[in-house]
């Protein structure tokens, strides 16, 4: 007996792979380039993307039935905007450093296209389950290439881990700093995560053909 | 011997290594393949013929860099020689050992790792290797520090060939120069290695701090600092000042843009139209110090009272604008369109060398910036081409005048 129906759990499985909103669908770019420098921030904005679209999408499915067409954008943002309100609230509360270092993007998950394209694609046709479900997969779709860009930027650019000094310390030439090693200067800045994002495309299409556009 | 090459390309063919065994027996063999039916175009310069071209042009600087490297590093021990003498002080058997010690490493992890790359891509992609990477693979030694150290050298040639060129398409499709993205790579990555007064003397980093500590400060170093430099102009136009290692030497490189002027490989355009550029640039921030609009504290003002035309001299202006801005594959293809490339890579160097001190050289990223703006400049050649000749076209007079045939003449004429 499976927890979920196949067709629920591709909801789930879909948007992580073949359907990634980062690497197929590039959208959400503008976070993924800003926040991932290091690993924790990319961490925590992917669990405030979880927060944000799992809840958002049941809010948005329970009263799709009930909003007026014309003003549905309204409507969305309203909802998108309380909730990015908790989540930077939380975040300020018990977490006042990280919420300094991810600045204005805790703000900005209001314009994440990510969102806002669920509410529209799914959220406004499907139950509150399904509408759950999608926005889960998307949302982990969308934290699986953050954590990843984050983890190779923070390893090669400043040879930390969650900010752990993972490859040796650079001041008193420990591990890897003894042999000549340094921290690469052009992964800290945001051009880098463009190029590590642009790489991942590279190797999922080059793995999976079918993914390739047409030109 | 060539013989048995056909041979062994015969049991080849088809088979995965072929194109890197093609790619080592075409360079230096001719194919004995002939063609069977038709006229075809006959040219002496094939892309290698090219390539080999530019290389030739850059070997007087390669070897000058040489002995550059050695003098830098003996002149910041023992101090610049009083009374110079060419044969005394720079072409010496020392300076040349430190030279070929420092430069000729650099020069083989450049090849080894792009040409690696080179052929992977091609046996992968399964397409002939193409022969891109050989004039790249010169030009990059040439442009870092002496004591850039290998491995970061390594990493950078690899990012630059495989994001900056193979991702594009390979040879010929890149938008971006290779060996300027690999320069680039290399000043954000590593910026310790890449600027201040250390780096463009071998040995520089390893002594700091020590008492034996030795530095050499480039021209536009010293003058992003406001403070002086000790070259004369003779120094500078012959090269014998600290800098990259291939870039020093106005003189090479004013022979090596004559020799692929004359060859016809190298747009003269271009590098006319850049040197006007940066002589335009220079002179407008010299008005603006000479009608003193620019208060002497400003920190700007030492950079902006250089003498327009000794920019071209100091730096990497000169080199960059011969050997990289006229790139046939990143720059503008247009006759019109290359005006305008040269002239903003000129204008644009000089303004980011005077207006950011953090970035004492600004070459190789007005060039990039020029590389992305070319396709655009062309489009715009192209378009106003286009408006001009159908203006031309509207006022033209159409004989014989109302006759049936009018409208087929019309489409004849444009």
């Amino acid at each position: 007996m499976a927890l979920l129906s196949k067709k629920d759990a591709n909801l789930i499985k879909d948007p992580l792979a073949d359907n990634n909103p980062i690497t197929i669908q590039v959208l959400g770019i503008c976070s993924a380039l800003a926040i991932t420098a290091e690993l924790k921030a990319s961490v925590v904005m992917a669990i405030s993307v979880l927060f944000v679209l799992g809840v958002g999408n049941v809010v948005i499915s329970l009263i799709r039935n009930i909003i007026p067409a014309k003003i549905r954008i309204i409507v969305q943002l309203v909802v998108v905007a309380s909730l990015v309100i908790i989540v930077d609230q939380v975040l300020k509360a018990f977490a006042y450093e990280l919420s300094k270092t991810l600045s204005v993007f805790v703000g900005l998950i209001i314009t994440n296209c990510i969102i806002m394209g669920r509410f529209e694609a799914f959220a406004l046709g499907n139950g509150p389950w399904k509408s759950f479900l999608d926005g889960i997969g998307n949302a982990l779709g969308y934290g699986v290439i953050l954590v990843i860009v984050g983890f190779f930027r923070e390893l090669l650019g400043s040879g930390t881990l969650f900010g752990m000094k993972v490859l040796g310390d650079p001041v008193t030439k420990t591990g890897l700093y003894s042999i000549g090693y340094e921290n690469n200067g052009f992964m800290i800045i945001p051009p880098a995560a463009l190029i590590v994002v642009g790489i991942i495309i590279w190797v999922q299409r080059s793995r999976n053909r079918e993914l390739i556009e047409e030109a | 011997m060539k013989e048995k090459l056909h041979q062994l390309k015969l049991k080849y063919q088809g088979k995965k290594m072929a194109p890197a065994f093609n790619a080592l027996h075409t360079f230096l063999y001719m194919p004995n393949e002939t063609t069977h039916s038709g006229a075809h175009v006959r040219a002496a310069d094939d892309l290698k013929r090219t390539m080999n071209t530019v290389i030739l042009a850059l070997v007087p600087c390669l070897l000058f860099g040489m002995f550059n490297a050695g003098y830098q590093h003996y002149s910041a021990i023992n101090g610049f020689p009083e009374n110079f003498s060419l044969f005394d002080h720079f072409l010496t058997w020392d300076n040349f050992l430190v030279g070929i010690t420092t430069v000729l490493p650099l020069v083989i992890v450049s090849y080894g790792v792009g040409l690696a790359i080179e052929f992977l891509f091609a046996v992968i992609k399964g397409h002939e290797v193409e022969e891109g990477y050989l004039v790249t693979g010169m030009l990059v030694p040439l442009i870092i520090p002496v004591d850039t150290p290998l491995w970061m050298l390594a990493i950078a040639v690899a990012f630059g060939v495989v994001i900056g060129k193979e991702v594009f398409g390979g040879t010929g499709m890149n938008i971006l120069n290779p060996a300027l993205t690999i320069r680039a790579f290399l000043f954000f990555a590593y910026p310790t290695w890449m600027s201040g007064d250390k780096v463009w003397v071998h040995e520089g980093v390893e002594r700091a701090g020590t008492a034996d500590a030795i530095s050499g400060e480039t021209v536009l170093g010293s003058l992003a600092q406001g403070s002086d430099y000790a070259y004369s102009l003779s120094d500078m136009f012959y090269g014998f000042i600290p800098g990259s290692v291939g870039e020093t030497s106005t003189l090479l490189i004013l022979l090596g843009a004559l020799f692929l002027i004359f060859s016809k490989i190298a747009s003269w355009r271009i590098m006319v139209s850049a040197v006007v550029g940066a002589l335009a640039m220079g002179l407008i921030f010299n008005g603006i110090v000479d009608a003193g609009w620019l208060p002497e504290y400003s920190k700007f003002y030492t950079l902006m009272s250089f003498p327009y035309w000794q920019h071209l001299l100091v730096g990497g202006l000169a080199f960059g604008i011969v050997f990289m801005a006229t790139d046939p594959v990143t720059g503008s293809q247009t006759n019109k369109g290359k005006w305008y490339y040269g002239f903003f890579i000129g204008f644009l160097s000089v303004m980011i060398r005077v207006f950011n001190p953090g970035y004492p050289e600004g070459v190789f990223l007005a060039i990039l910036l020029m590389n992305v703006f070319a396709p655009t400049i062309d489009h715009y050649v192209v378009k106003g081409n286009i408006k001009k000749r159908l203006k031309r076209f509207k006022t033209a007079t159409i004989y014989p005048k109302a006759s049936d045939e009018v409208d087929s003449l019309k489409t004849e004429t444009a």
